[in-house]
């Protein structure tokens, strides 16, 4: 089962490294890990999906909020959240594919950023099976490179896992 | 006109009065020579180790004794590195050091400079926080935070990491009156809705039984510990790290429970319906095969800890806070509580009977369970410090501990060569009080250049050595588990302990009769100086009762048992 979590954190050198290395030794499994400045210039957001029972979450979260640099920990239930990835994938395209490439990204509401001559470059924002999906749509093209963001979430509606 | 300005080394040992540290044990280098130097006018005493894992076992020592922060120094790179050990030992029995370790200058910070080490990675795991200092004007704050997380909470070890050149930089010193972390709030509330349902609990029991850890020790919670027990009528086994929070003379006591705990304490877990932990956390020489660990029990689990809480153990009704703020608010919902545990005390006081620690006297050959009797009967309110390994065991099992903060053992960790060095910072901490350190011979090995320390410190400990020729645990296990075959633990011979006492300005004493035990431990007491007793025991004594690794623990082994 998977949970994604949404750990505040101060906005200080090091505190990556606590948090990874927290989840390294004790064994939890992060399946996606994004990270980033917010509304405050001091504080970082971390969305953390991790593999796990009850139990492990449990763990999860009060190790983690045991750390000092850990402001809250907040989970992000899928019913009551919402949380996107970005991908770059850079495809092969010539002149006989490239159009057929271009409508699968139009449907998916993907951007194309950049445009060679045998390959194009798609941006493509969503949920996890959104990009899944395009990736495979794209694969009989050839997919020369992937590179893709950790996930991030938030709550649905007036909740916020700052307290304002 | 501007303001006077002092150093960042200066304004450092300015901090540490602030914090009202009177000792400090370290060694200096390099990366510390500006800090030094101000140690050299400074107030605060500075013992001056031979080895820095020593100094952080000292100050771990001093803080378990006194319930200080400890404080310890050392250069940087082999000198930060050296302080490991020591420092995870404190992470793993939570107890409050603050470690001060010199660094390079920042603008060389990353180059691999000489003696360079990241400190800071490395202790990452260790820790309960830990801080490079790049900013003099961070250097306040970053103080007062380190001894505030060090102490609070679920104490820990806080290192602060000093570039040279900030102990250099000037800084207009002002010491802050409070701290501000955004991510720590140890002040906890105690939930009184948990507390009614654990009252309750206790009071819907038949067979509860309390099974207290080190945070009872921590929390300053004995006295209500004791209040709790006669409430509810409840026996009261410790783990190794709780031992003092209850006194062994007490008829409730079962003494240790685990892997080398008495029968009757392990029975009567397995036995209990209500199993009500304080400041305990489940570990696996507590256990043993965790799914087999009171399986009749409903589980109250009490502690400061939130990440405690089902980490190895199913618990029915865990309770968050300070030890002693919760037992007082449980004990005040017991009041009325009519005492029906009668059939399982009787039931207890028969295995007490029937089961207790024994060992076989000698008359020829010295049992290390003698040795630790003896200590007992001609110093009952001595500090006892232990090393690791079957000394540990022996003096948890036979000295009957009455007082908090007077068992000094490493638990977590289980560090060979701690109790030397934690002895000499219990004895710094606490100079009126006798400090006895029970080693073995292996462990007192790791750590026994200290005893240049305690001669020129004036530091008078003395150290009682169970001298099996061994490594005594090890033999054991190779003797039970590994087909008595030897492997290297045979290490008799290694070096005439009266001479290295002596070598160093200490006494050195040996007693090879069971009938000199008491006399030769009276003589080492009258001393006032550092004394080391090689006693000599009998090399193929074991630890018993005994628990196998990975057995549920009322499978016990005791081949020696008289019933």
């Amino acid at each position: 089962m998977k949970h994604t979590l949404a750990v505040l954190v101060e906005n200080k050198p090091g505190v990556l490294a606590r948090v990874s290395g927290l989840f390294s030794r004790r064994g939890f499994n992060i399946e996606s890990l994004a990270v980033g400045t917010t509304e405050d210039p001091d504080t970082s957001r971390m969305t953390i999906v991790v593999r796990g029972d009850d139990r492990v979450l449990a763990q999860v979260t009060s190790q983690l909020g045991k750390l000092i640099d850990v402001i809250s920990v907040s989970d992000l239930p899928a019913s009551e959240s919402v949380d996107r990835g970005l991908a770059l994938i850079k495809v092969s395209a010539d002149s006989r594919t490239r159009s057929e490439i271009m409508q699968i990204a139009d449907i998916f509401r993907a951007k194309i950023i950049d445009v060679g001559s045998e390959t194009l470059i798609i941006e493509v924002t969503g949920d996890k099976s959104k990009i899944e999906a395009i990736t495979n749509m794209l694969g009989r093209f050839g997919i020369r490179e992937l590179v893709r963001t950790g996930r991030i979430a938030m709550s649905r509606g007036e909740k916020t896992v700052n307290g304002y | 006109m501007t303001e006077a300005t002092i150093s960042g080394a200066k304004a450092l040992i300015e901090c540490l009065g602030r914090e009202g540290v009177d000792a400090i044990f370290g060694y200096p280098g390099g990366a510390l020579l500006p800090l030094y130097d101000e140690l050299y006018d400074s107030d605060i005493r500075h013992i001056l180790v031979r080895h820095e894992q020593c100094a952080a076992h000292a100050a771990d020592g001093y803080a378990r004794a006194t319930g200080r922060v400890g404080v310890c120094l050392a250069t940087s790179g082999p000198g930060a590195t050296n302080l490991v050990t020591g420092i995870a030992n404190a992470y793993m029995d939570s107890v409050p050091v603050v470690a001060v370790t010199g660094q390079v200058p920042t603008p060389m910070i990353g180059n691999d400079a000489f003696q360079e080490a990241d400190i800071t990675g490395i202790t990452l795991p260790i820790t309960k926080h830990n801080y490079l200092l790049r900013d003099v004007n961070d250097l306040p704050r970053v103080v007062k935070e380190a001894f505030f997380i060090a102490s609070t909470g679920r104490p820990g070890p806080v290192l602060i990491d000093l570039p040279k050149d900030i102990s250099t930089d000037e800084i207009k010193f002002k010491y802050p009156d409070t701290v501000n972390l955004r991510g720590y709030h140890p002040d906890t509330v105690v939930d009184t809705d948990a507390v009614k349902l654990a009252a309750a609990a206790i009071i819907a029991s038949e067979r509860p039984i309390i099974y207290a850890g080190g945070g009872v020790i921590i929390a300053d919670a004995a006295q209500e510990l004791l209040k709790l027990a006669e409430t509810v009528m409840a026996p009261v086994t410790t783990t190794l790290l709780g031992i003092g929070a209850f006194p062994e003379s007490h008829p409730l006591s079962l003494g240790m429970l685990g892997m080398h705990g008495t029968k009757y304490a392990n029975y009567a877990v397995q036995e209990s319906d209500l199993l009500i932990a304080i400041g305990a956390r489940f570990d696996d020489r507590v256990t043993g095969k965790v799914d087999s660990f009171a399986p009749h029990a409903k589980v109250i689990h009490i502690d400061i800890d939130p990440a405690e809480i089902r980490k190895n153990v199913r618990v029915n009704i865990p309770i968050i806070g300070d030890s002693r703020a919760v037992l007082r608010s449980l004990t005040s919902y017991l009041r009325e509580m009519r005492k029906k545990s009668q059939a399982w005390l009787a039931k207890i006081a028969r295995w007490k009977q029937e089961y207790p620690l024994s060992y076989r006297e000698s008359d020829e050959v010295i049992k290390p369970q003698q040795v630790v009797k003896a200590i007992r009967s001609v110093s009952p309110d001595a500090i006892i410090v232990t090393e690791v390994g079957q000394n540990q065991m022996w003096a948890a099992q036979y000295f009957q501990f009455e007082n908090p903060r007077t068992f000094i053992t490493s638990g977590g960790l289980g560090t060979m060569g701690y109790g030397f060095p934690a002895a000499m910072g219990a004895k710094v901490g606490c100079p009126d009080r006798t400090v006895i350190d029970i080693a073995g011979d292996g462990s007192f090995q790791m750590t026994s250049q200290e005893l240049a320390t305690v001669v020129m410190n004036d530091i008078a400990v003395v150290v009682a050595i169970l001298n099996n020729g061994n490594l005594g645990m090890v033999r054991q296990w190779q003797e039970l588990f590994f087909d008595e075959r030897y492997s290297h633990t045979n290490i008799a011979g290694s070096v005439d302990f009266v001479k290295l006492a002596e070598a160093y300005g200490a006494i050195g004493l040996r007693e090879e009769s069971p009938s000199g035990v008491v006399s030769t431990m009276s003589e080492a007491l009258t001393a006032d100086r550092a004394v080391i007793i090689d006693f000599v025991v009998d090399p193929m004594e074991n630890v018993f009762p005994m628990v196998p690794a990975g057995a549920a623990i009322n499978e016990i082994l005791d081949p020696g048992a008289s019933s």
